[in-house]
C-alpha cells in the first residue's frame, strides 16, 4: 500500500545478496559491516547456501539479543530461537507438534474469536480440535478469563484441550492486552496444563497513549520460578509487520520456553525435512533485531523512517476509528495496535434477510455490495468468527492517509445507502 | 470426558511439573519422521566441527560436509546475472548505478512493476507473481520443444520440497485398507518418506534396479502396486528424474512406459524434475514428463494427471538458501486445482527473493543482451565442473576394490555399493546401528568426511551404500574421493 522499506534493511540485504557491492562507496560502513557478518556465518559466504534448520547461527544469537533488550534483561537463549518462513510457519510447525489423540482424546487448541484464519485453517488441516473462546467487544476486545475457563471447561467434555493461542496485540481487533490480563492467562495455563502460543507479530505496532506491549515471555519470567520453569510458551515474531513491513521476504521467528529437550529435537527434526528457512528473511530478521545503534552511521535515517512509518500508521489508527464511529449503524472499538479496524456493522433486518436469500454470511453480503459499488475490499467478519447475530468487517489502515480518508468516506457513504436500501 | 493424568513424581519433587508437551503426547506420525540427509551423522558432524574450532586434535583439520546437495556452501559461485537482478530487485536506488548491465536493470524493473508497491516486500498471489508464471511457462515451452504451457497451471513454491508437499497433502485420504498408498522409488530423496510419514499415508516402495545401472522396471511397478493392493489404495506415482541419490537419467522409453502404467492403473504421477539442468552421462537426455506426456497423445495427453516440479536449488545455480521452485500441474481436477490454490493461500505466498531468482532462470539473458556471453560462460563452466566431477567420482570409487559405483549419469551425487565384512555388520547390529551407518561414523570419526548412509534412502536388503555428493571443489575432490577408498580398505582389514 505504498509504505517504502526501510534503507538501511534493504541496503545490508542488496550487500547480501550481491556482496560486489562491498565495494561500493554507495553504501554506509555499518551497513556493510552487518551484511560480512552474515555472509561470513553462511555457507560459501553465499545467502544461496542452505543455513542450519533452526537458521543461522549468529542470527538466532542476535534474536536472543533482541528479546533480552526488549524485555528490560530477561535472558534469552539462542538456543532456544528458531528461525521460520514468516510467523505462520512457526506456528504451524508447532501446532503440528502438538496435535495428537483420536476420539476424545483428539488435541483441543484454544483459540480467540475473533481470530487471524491461519489459527481455523491449520487446525481445519492437522484435524485438531477448534475451541473458540471469545474476546470481549463491549471491553474493548479485553480477554476474560473467565470465558477462557469457560471455553476449557466445556471442551473437556469431548476433546483434550491442551493449547492455548493468544494474539497480542489482536489480529483482527488490534487491543493491546493489559499486563494484568497476560499474567491472569499465565496463570489459567498453569492451573489448566495449556502450552501457550503467543502470536505477537505486531508487537511494534502500538498505538494508544495508555497501552503498552508486554511480551509473554518477560510476564511469564517475572512471575517467578513457579511459573517460569513449567509453563511452556511458543511466542513468534515476523518481519512483515512492524514497521519494516517485509511480507514477501517471509522472515520470522519463534522462541520456545520450557520445552522438553527432546521435543526440541523432534522440533529441528521437522524443519530439517525442508532444509532452511529462506536465507534472505533471515537476514531480514538480523536486521530488525539489529538495527542501527547511536553513533553508528546510519542510526539518524533509520530512526526517522522508523518514527514516520510508526507514527503514520497511529494516525492512521485514529483517524480511522473515528471516521468509521461517524457512521450510523457502525461502531469501531479503539485500534490499540496492528493493522486493522475490525468495526461491528448493524444491519437492519430485511438486509439480513436478502443475505440469507442469497445463501450468504450477511457480512459477507455487504462486502460484497461494497466491493461491487466501491471497489473497495474488505474481508468480512464472518471470515475471522465472532458472536452469533454480530456482523463485522476487517479492514487495514494501511493506506496512505489522504486516500485512507477518501475510501472510509465511500464506506460511510456506502452504507448510509445500505441502510436506505434495507430499512 | 476426556482425562490427562498429572505425573507427580520425580519432576514435581524438583519443583519441575510433567509437561504437556512430551514424546508420549506429541504427534505420533511426527515422530515416524525421518530425514537422513540432515539426521545423526550431520548431527556428529556438527560436534566435531565445533570440537576442532575449540582446537581439540583431530585426525583430520576440517569436515567435509558431502552429505547434502549444497552447491554454494562448497564454493561454487553465484551466477552474476542473477545476484545483480536480485540486488536491484531488493535496493532500486542501485538503478543509477553504473556498475550494473542495462539487461539486469530492465529485469529488476519489470520485476518490480509486477510487485505491490513496487517492492520484493509485498506479499505476491499465492501461485506466485503473473509475469514470473508466464515465464515459467514459457520456458517450458522452449525446453519441451514448442509444446504449450498454461501459466495457470504453474504454482511458485518455496522451494520444490513445498509444492511436492502440498500436492501429497491434496492426494492423501481414506483409512484403514483405503488409506492412500503412494509409490516412491528405492532408493529415495527422504523428503518423500518424510512427508509420507507426516501425513500418515501408506508408503509403497519400488525397487530401481543397481545392476542395470539404477534403471526403473515396470514390472517391478507392477508388483509393488499388486502386493499394495493388499493393505491400501495406491494412488500416486511419484518419480524422481534425474534420481536422488542414484543420478540416473530415465531413457524416453521408461517415460512412456511409467506413464502407460500410470494410465492404465490409474496413478497420479509427480515428476521430481529438480535436477534436470545436470545431465552428464553421453547418451544420456532428460525428457521432461510432461513432454512424453503430450507426445504420447490422447487418451494420455488428455486425462494423465502429472505434477511436474522444479527448483533453483541445483542445475548451475545452486541458489538452496533462496528457497525457490515451481510445479507444473497437468490435467488436473478443476474443483481440486482450486482446493490446491486454496490450500497454499494460508501460507500467503513463497518468498519473493526465490521468485525472482527463478525467473533469471526461467527467462536468462538472449544472445543480443550485454550479459549473454558471461551468463552462459558462468553457466557451462559449472555444468563442465560437475560433469568432469561425476566422471571423477565413479571412476576413482570403482578402482577401489569393494566400492562399486553406478555411472552417475545426473544430478549431483554417487551412491556407491560397499562391501562390508561379515565381522563389521556383526558389530554394527551389536551396536544398534544399521550396517552403513556404522561405517559412516567411522570414516567420518577417522577422516573428517560426512556422507550419509544408504539407510537413509532405502536399499535392497543386505546392501550397503552411501550417498556423497559431487560437489567438494576440484581440487579437493580427487583427494576426498582417495582417502575415503583408503578408509574402506582400512575397514574391510581391521573387521577381517
Amino acid at each position: 500500500m505504498g509504505q517504502q522499506p526501510i534503507t538501511f534493511l534493504r541496503q545490508v540485504m542488496a550487500l547480501c545478496t550481491y556482496p560486489n557491492l562491498l565495494d561500493s562507496p554507495s553504501f554506509p560502513e555499518d551497513a556493510k559491516k552487518r551484511a560480512r557478518r552474515i555472509l561470513q556465518a553462511c555457507g560459501g559466504n553465499s545467502l544461496g547456501s542452505y543455513s542450519a534448520s533452526q537458521g543461522v547461527n549468529c542470527i538466532r544469537e542476535d534474536v536472543a539479543a533482541y528479546i533480552a533488550r526488549r524485555d528490560g534483561g530477561v535472558p534469552a537463549d539462542p538456543d532456544n530461537i528458531y528461525l521460520t518462513t514468516g510467523a505462520s510457519d512457526g506456528i504451524t510447525t508447532i501446532l503440528k507438534i502438538l496435535v495428537s489423540g483420536g476420539g476424545k482424546s483428539r488435541t483441543g487448541v484454544l483459540i480467540p474469536i475473533p481470530q487471524y484464519p491461519l489459527y481455523s485453517a491449520v487446525l481445519s488441516e492437522l484435524g485438531a480440535v477448534q475451541v473458540n473462546y471469545y474476546l470481549d467487544e463491549d471491553n474493548c476486545w479485553a480477554l476474560d478469563v473467565q470465558e477462557l475457563r469457560r471455553a476449557v471447561r466445556e471442551a473437556k467434555e469431548h476433546c483434550d484441550p491442551k493449547v492455548l493461542c493468544i494474539i497480542n496485540p489482536g489480529n483482527p481487533t488490534g487491543q493491546v492486552q493489559s499486563r494484568k490480563c497476560i499474567e491472569d492467562v499465565i496463570h489459567l495455563a498453569w492451573e489448566e496444563k495449556l502450552f501457550l502460543l503467543a502470536d505477537e507479530v505486531y508487537q511494534d505496532n502500538v498505538y494508544s497513549a495508555n497501552c503498552t506491549f508486554h511480551s509473554f515471555k518477560k510476564v511469564l519470567w517475572e512471575l517467578g520460578p513457579e511459573y517460569s520453569s513449567n509453563v511452556e510458551l511458543a511466542s513468534f515474531h515476523s518481519t512483515s509487520k512492524g514497521y519494516m513491513g517485509e511480507c514477501g521476504y517471509r522472515g520470522g521467528y519463534m522462541e520456545v520456553v520450557n520445552l522438553h529437550p527432546e521435543i526440541k529435537g523432534q522440533l529441528v527434526k521437522l524443519l530439517s525435512v525442508r532444509l532452511c528457512p529462506p536465507v534472505s528473511g533471515q537476514a531480514a530478521m538480523d536486521i530488525v533485531v539489529n538495527p542501527p545503534r547511536p553513533g553508528e552511521e546510519s542510526f539518524a535515517q533509520f530512526v526517522r523512517e522508523k518514527e514516520a512509518v510508526l507514527s503514520n500508521l497511529a494516525e492512521k489508527a485514529k483517524l480511522t476509528e473515528d471516521l468509521l464511529n461517524q457512521v450510523p449503524g457502525i461502531r469501531c472499538n479503539p485500534l490499540q495496535g496492528a493493522m486493522y479496524a475490525f468495526p461491528r456493522l448493524l444491519l437492519p433486518p430485511k438486509a439480513v434477510e436478502a443475505a440469507q436469500a442469497h445463501g450468504m454470511a450477511p457480512d459477507m453480503f455487504y462486502c460484497m455490495r461494497l466491493l461491487e459499488e466501491t471497489g473497495i475490499c474488505v474481508v468480512p467478519g464472518s471470515g475471522f468468527g465472532q458472536r452469533e447475530g454480530t456482523y463485522h468487517f476487517r479492514i487495514t489502515i494501511l493506506p496512505p492517509v489522504e486516500k485512507l480518508k477518501t475510501v472510509l468516506q465511500r464506506v460511510k457513504d456506502f452504507h448510509v445507502q445500505f441502510l436506505e436500501e434495507f430499512a | 470426558m476426556a482425562v490427562r493424568t498429572v505425573g507427580h513424581n520425580q519432576a514435581t519433587m524438583n519443583g519441575l511439573r510433567e509437561k504437556v508437551l512430551t514424546l508420549d503426547t506429541m504427534n505420533a506420525c511426527v515422530k515416524r519422521v525421518e530425514y537422513a540427509v540432515r539426521g545423526p551423522i550431520v548431527l556428529r558432524a556438527l560436534e566435531l566441527e565445533q570440537e576442532l574450532s575449540q582446537g581439540v586434535k583431530k585426525p583430520f583439520t576440517e569436515v567435509i560436509r558431502a552429505n547434502i546437495g549444497d552447491a554454494h556452501a562448497m564454493g561454487q559461485k553465484p551466477i552474476t546475472f542473477l545476484r545483480q537482478v536480485l540486488a536491484l530487485c531488493v535496493h532500486p536506488d542501485l538503478q543509477n548505478s553504473p556498475d550494473f548491465p542495462e539487461d539486469a536493470k530492465r529485469k529488476a524493473r519489470s520485476i518490480l512493476q509486477a510487485c505491490g508497491g513496487h517492492s520484493l516486500g509485498a506479499y505476491s498471489n499465492s501461485s506466485g507473481i503473473q509475469p514470473i508464471r508466464e515465464h515459467v511457462a514459457q520456458y517450458i515451452q522452449r525446453r519441451d520443444g514448442g509444446i504449450p504451457a498454461d501459466p495457470n497451471n504453474i504454482f511458485l513454491s518455496t522451494g520444490a520440497s513445498d509444492a511436492i508437499v502440498t500436492v501429497l497433502k491434496l492426494l492423501v485420504a481414506g483409512e484403514g485398507r483405503c488409506r492412500t498408498g503412494v509409490l516412491i522409488p528405492i532408493p529415495q530423496y527422504p523428503l518423500y518418506s518424510a512427508a509420507l510419514a507426516e501425513l500418515d499415508a501408506v508408503q509403497v516402495d519400488y525397487y530401481l534396479d543397481e545392476d542395470r545401472a539404477w534403471a526403473l522396471d515396470v514390472a517391478e511397478l507392477r508388483r509393488a502396486l499388486c502386493q499394495a493392493r493388499g493393505h491400501c489404495l495406491p494412488r500416486v506415482l511419484c518419480i524422481i528424474n534425474p534420481g536422488n541419490p542414484t543420478g540416473q537419467v530415465q531413457t524416453r522409453e521408461c517415460i512412456e512406459a511409467v506413464i502407460r502404467f500410470a494410465f492404465e492403473e490409474r496413478l497420479f504421477l509427480m515428476a521430481d524434475e529438480v535436477y534436470q539442468d545436470n545431465v552428464y552421462a553421453e547418451g544420456s537426455q532428460f525428457h521432461s514428463f510432461k513432454k512424453v506426456l503430450m507426445e504420447m497423445g490422447p487418451p494420455y495427453s488428455t486425462q494423465q494427471e502429472l505434477a511436474s516440479f522444479h527448483s533453483i536449488s541445483k542445475g548451475y545455480m545452486g541458489e538452496c538458501g533462496l528457497r525457490g521452485g515451481y510445479m507444473e500441474v497437468v490435467n488436473m481436477d478443476p474443483a481440486v486445482q482450486q482446493q490446491m490454490q486454496k490450500l497454499v493461500s494460508v501460507r500467503l505466498c513463497p518468498p519473493l527473493p526465490g521468485q525472482v531468482a527463478l525467473d533469471v532462470v526461467v527467462s536468462p539473458p538472449e544472445p543480443s543482451d550485454p550479459s549473454f556471453a558471461q551468463f552462459q560462460a558462468e553457466k557451462q563452466e559449472v555444468l563442465a565442473q560437475l560433469a568432469a566431477k561425476a566422471k571423477l567420482t565413479e571412476q576413482v570409487f570403482n578402482e577401489a576394490p569393494g566400492i562399486r559405483c553406478n555411472p552417475v549419469q545426473g544430478a549431483m551425487y554417487s551412491f556407491p555399493r560397499i562391501q562390508l565384512p561379515p565381522r563389521a555388520v556383526r558389530r554394527a547390529k551389536e551396536l544398534g546401528q544399521a550396517p552403513d551407518m556404522f561405517f559412516c561414523l567411522r570414516l567420518l570419526e577417522e577422516t573428517g568426511i560426512c556422507v550419509v548412509p544408504g539407510c537413509g534412502f532405502g536399499q535392497r536388503e543386505g546392501t550397503y551404500h552411501f550417498r556423497m555428493t559431487i560437489l567438494p571443489a576440484a581440487e579437493k575432490l580427487r583427494p576426498l574421493l582417495e582417502k575415503l577408498s583408503q578408509f574402506h580398505a582400512k575397514f574391510t582389514r581391521e573387521y577381517s
